[in-house]
């Protein structure tokens, strides 16, 4: 366990915060050693108060670095990993965009490190609300990605990563993302957990040789990243990505489980959450925070007697295949919302391409329809979702699709435009 | 000062291998044995693209034998930051182990410091992160096939400059005085006593040190491999590449370049620029104003100099 350099040592406490806030507590819980940010909006207050932590001597030993740029965050987070140390940082938007090159660097360098996003749209026009096709950008570069729909699991999903993303036979990057402003920067009831708790939870901090494969040591010298040529080892090194964050799926369940285990609170398996989907003939697979209200939607309608469930996806990357497939043979109808876009692809949403792609070849004939809303932080209302809801209960009744897909997507919300 | 037999006995031990696939007559490969025989082995190097990415080797080999990262072509001095706060957090974790001893170096060519990496150099700076970063200038993008960067001289021909480069080089040693930070030096890759020298004090000064390092290119100047040396000297004595230091903001002329504080001493620039081929194309008229920046900027440089006596 980690020895306790901390003089000020966390109690378990709730405290009544922004989402960003339980960000910056997630880090200071896990003990990260070297932060480096840089501010956009809606993350800023992740920076804000992290600087508040580290210079009011809240995190001892931990080394905060504001750099002038994300694309120098980034790089700077992974010459500290390399030096064997946690990181921590946050961005959005724009400045993940801006850090592409070194998001690649990361996973490359198959480094831990966990990064908050609080996801906006992408400019232009200038967007500052949630969207996430941010972090959705990101997913082809062997980073894990997940979705958090409330506080709680925001500060909760953090410190699962740190222990997924530090586990030896996984060593990989991971975002948290979370809609900008609708928890970035509103406020309730976080439980920040004891101390003692998350030390027993989480690996201990490297120790003085770092990681094992992967080290910065004059006593035992290693080069990284040097050129190598197409029949050296390079293709091996790609697939080996793809192969951890295939098995990296059920180090995602068990470090679920043990948080269940440790501190009392699930979120389904780690890779999805269901909720009432037992007997369900109709569902919809959703993500961030408009999770959270179509859970009452979903309720609702039970209310009226409708047979309807809903699937929260947590993990985007890696892609929870089987569990989308046990799913959709529950339903004759599944609707798969993206609050993102996936220009040219088949459906226009990332997710819903992913899940089609999912069930090809397996005999499931479970209707999918990819559907569109809160683009750019447009507000989707709880009458809004339960209308999405009887769209996909239509659907079972007439076998009938809508009228107003566009290129066989439901854009709901859309404004008339010629 | 130290003599050369005791710079020759201390610095017999080799850090960059025999057996890397430098050109020969390669004037990077010189700078970085000398400069990590001053810093020795406690010193972990961070390269943005460019030519060292490659001299290493090819994985698996590699011709370092020390810790050493390849990084993106921008982020040389941020990657170093970061890798520096690490070896902090370490040293209070793990304290009397020597992580505070660590040295953190930047080897970088002159395109990854003073165009795509000047940013990141420039935020380090300005934080005054606790690295040493080395600008190793060859005055063009040799990696990629001899294209401009803002380090070229003017009329260089390059592959983007066909017919010779229309603007002057950027002088970055004076971009990082403006930053303050506590010790910048120039150096020549003919000069290693005076390159050791400087290493050795820059790697005791704690803060964002920053030295330049004239290093001719056979290939990408067109000479000889045989003339690496000489071209570097010939910089020196005709006074267009001046020696220095600035420690605290205190400039003083090295003494391989004191000797040109006399422009009587000074040999001809031709006599330089007639010996590569890529300035084959310079005009008689640009050549007359090439020699005329070589005065001014010795003037600059000691009335600089002249005003900090007074
Ligand atoms: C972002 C990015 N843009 C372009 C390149 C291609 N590139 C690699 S090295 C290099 C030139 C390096 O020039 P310099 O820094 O002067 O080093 P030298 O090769 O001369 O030693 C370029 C353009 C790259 N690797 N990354
Ligand atoms: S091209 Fe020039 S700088 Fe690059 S290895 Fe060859 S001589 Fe050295
Ligand atoms: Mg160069």
């Amino acid at each position: 366990m980690i020895s306790k350099t901390n003089n000020i040592i966390q109690k378990r406490e709730t405290k009544i915060i922004k989402g960003n806030v339980a960000a910056a507590y997630a880090a200071k819980s896990a003990r990260v050693q070297m932060i480096s940010a840089y501010p956009i909006t809606p993350q800023t207050t992740v920076v804000e108060k992290l600087s508040e932590f580290v210079d009011g001597g809240e995190m001892p030993g931990t080394q905060y670095i504001k750099v002038e740029s994300e694309h120098s965050v980034m790089a700077s987070v992974i010459g500290a990993s390399i030096a064997g140390t946690r990181t921590f940082t946050a961005t959005s938007g724009q400045g993940l965009f801006y850090m592409n090159e070194m998001i690649h660097w990361a996973a490359g360098t198959r480094l831990p490190i966990v990064t908050a996003i609080a996801s906006r749209g992408a400019a232009p026009p200038w967007n500052i609300w949630a969207d996430f096709s941010d972090v959705i950008n990101a997913r082809d570069t062997g980073w894990m990605s997940a979705f958090c729909a409330t506080h709680q699991e925001i500060y909760d999903e953090i410190l699962m990563s740190y222990k997924v993303c530090e586990d030896y036979d996984v060593l990989l990057p991971k975002f948290v993302a979370y809609g900008g402003f609708i928890l970035s920067h509103t406020s309730k009831p976080v439980i920040i957990e004891d101390q003692d708790l998350v030390d027993q939870y989480l690996p201990p901090l490297p120790d003085e040789k770092g990681w094992p494969q992967i080290f910065l040591d004059p006593e035992r010298p290693m080069m990284h990243g040097n050129l190598i040529m197409p029949s050296g080892f390079y293709s091996e090194f790609r697939m080996k990505i793809q192969d951890t964050l295939m098995k990296t799926k059920d180090k995602i369940k068990i470090a679920s489980k043990e948080f269940e285990k440790t501190f009392g609170r699930s979120y389904g398996n780690g890779l999805i959450e269901e909720f009432n989907m037992d007997d369900a003939d109709v569902g919809i697979i959703i993500y961030g925070d408009l999770a959270l209200q179509m859970e009452q939607a979903v309720e609702e309608l039970r209310e009226e007697g409708y047979k309807v469930g809903m699937v929260k996806l947590r993990h985007y990357r890696p892609f929870p295949t089987e569990d989308i497939r046990k799913i959709a043979k529950k339903v004759e109808v599944l609707g798969v919302m993206d609050r993102a876009t996936a220009f040219g692809s088949p459906t226009g949403g990332p997710v819903s391409g992913d899940v089609l792609s999912c069930l090809y070849d397996t005999g499931i004939t479970t209707k999918v329809l990819p559907m569109m809303a809160g683009i750019g932080g447009r507000e989707v209302t709880l009458v809004q979702q339960k209308e999405e809801l009887k769209t996909l209960i239509k659907i079972k009744e007439t076998g009938e699709l809508p009228n107003n897909l566009i290129h066989g997507t439901l854009w709901d919300g859309i404004l008339e435009v010629k | 000062m130290v003599t050369i037999k005791e710079t020759l006995n201390e610095a017999c031990e080799e850090y960059f291998l025999p057996g890397n696939s430098c050109c020969a007559g390669c004037g990077l490969e010189i700078a970085l044995r000398w400069a990590m025989k001053a810093l020795g082995p406690k010193t972990a190097l961070v390269t943005p693209a460019s030519c060292l990415n490659v001299v290493i080797g090819l994985w698996p080999k590699t011709a370092p034998n020390f810790p050493f990262i390849n990084m993106a072509f921008a982020a040389g001095a941020s990657a170093a930051t970061g890798v520096d706060a690490a070896f902090k957090a370490k040293a209070y974790r793990f304290p009397n182990q020597g992580w505070d001893k660590m040295t953190t170096l930047v080897f970088a060519g002159d395109g990854g410091t003073t165009d795509i990496g000047i940013q990141a150099l420039s935020g380090a700076a300005e934080r005054n992160s606790n690295i040493l970063y080395v600008c190793y200038d060859n005055e063009a993008y040799m990696n990629t096939g001899i294209q401009r960067s803002s380090s070229t001289p003017h009329s260089a021909i390059t592959t983007t400059t066909p017919f010779g480069k229309q603007r002057y080089k950027k002088n970055l040693p004076r971009i990082m005085e403006a930053h303050e930070i506590p010790y910048i030096a120039t150096c020549s890759v003919s000069e290693p006593l005076d390159l050791y020298e400087k290493f050795k004090k820059a790697k005791d000064i704690e803060g964002c040190k920053y030295i330049h390092i004239l290093a001719p290119c056979p290939p990408g100047w067109g000479y000889g491999a045989e003339d690496t040396i000489e071209m570097a000297r010939l910089a020196i004595k005709s006074g267009l590449w001046i020696l220095y230091e600035v420690e605290n903001g205190v400039k003083t002329i090295s003494k391989a370049s004191k000797k040109y504080v006399d422009p009587s001493k000074r040999i001809p620039l031709i006599e330089y620029l007639s010996k590569q081929k890529r300035f084959r194309t310079v005009s008689e008229q640009q050549l007359i104003k090439l020699q005329e920046g070589i005065d001014k900027s010795w003037k600059v440089i000691l009335s600089e100099i002249e005003a900090q006596e007074k």
